[in-house]
């Protein structure tokens, strides 16, 4: 699935930009807690992940980038700090806000077919 | 045995930078990433030293991590001058944190650092002296994957 097809089922907006227009979500992880998205990051060599968050300070960014997810979902409507988003258009990670709450969001992608990250093991 | 050292680089950690937490590992992974290391051996190497960085970060004064590529393997050593762990077993077990609230809104502090650090490495040792600080050295074998 393509941003833009993300962009329209959550009623989101871009706050940063994809560079690359061809990128795929097929998975995504949703947590608060930046450790666990550490924690249960599965291999991956395409960048087919998206991250649901509430969480907006600069970690997410980082945590992104070493954890291979690809573009992050805000939901609540919340608005990053500047250096968050200073980050992520350095580090090429698209940013998506949504007004819906994490279970809405989670919901909506997962019935439009992404499926959790964890379905990745044993590809 | 012991093979030849390809790349070595070290990094200073700051105790309590929050803001440049993380900087740290992002560079060891984009210097693994253009010398071609395989792009899981990637994930794992810098979700070791993330987990390493935000440790120092919030638990302790300074720190240093040092990389080392070998052509058989990847070395991470840590070392923090700071409180020490007090049970180190203890510190393993997921879940278990003496994270302030600070750390919690930076969405680290979840009991999962040290567990994660070894669920990733393919040699991992600790060491820890209260008050003093904590060691840590993490081997990742490059040509085994799982280890």
């Amino acid at each position: 699935m393509t941003l833009d097809a993300i962009i329209k089922l959550l009623n989101a907006k871009f706050l940063v930009g994809p560079r690359d227009s061809i990128i795929d979500i097929k998975f995504a992880k949703a947590s608060d807690l930046m450790s666990d998205v550490l924690a249960f990051s599965e291999p991956c060599s395409v960048a087919d992940t998206i991250l649901v968050t509430g969480l907006t300070n600069k970690q997410v960014v980082r945590t992104c980038e070493i954890a291979g997810v690809c573009a992050i979902v805000f939901v609540r409507g919340k608005n990053p700090p500047a250096d968050t988003i200073k980050l992520a258009q350095n580090s090429k990670i698209p940013i998506l806000v949504t007004k819906l709450k994490m279970f809405e969001a989670c919901g909506t992608l997962y019935s439009n077919g992404i499926k959790g990250a964890s379905s990745k093991k044993g590809k | 045995m012991q093979s030849k050292i390809l790349l070595q680089q070290n990094f200073e950690i700051k105790g309590g930078d929050f803001i440049n937490a993380g900087e740290s590992s992002i560079k060891i992974r984009n210097i693994l990433k253009d010398i071609g290391i395989d792009s899981d051996i990637i994930r794992r190497v810098a979700i070791v030293a993330y987990e390493a960085e935000m440790n120092v970060v919030m638990y302790a004064r300074h720190g240093k991590m040092h990389l080392y590529v070998y052509s058989n393997k990847i070395l991470l050593k840590i070392e923090d001058r700071g409180q020490g762990i007090k049970d180190i077993d203890l510190a393993m077990q997921p879940g278990y944190s003496t994270a302030t609230e600070e750390m919690r809104e930076m969405g680290f502090g979840a009991g999962m650092g040290l567990p994660n650090i070894k669920k990733n490495s393919d040699v991992f040792n600790i060491n820890s002296t209260i008050r003093e600080g904590t060691k840590l050295e993490i081997k990742i074998n490059l040509n085994n994957k799982n280890g």
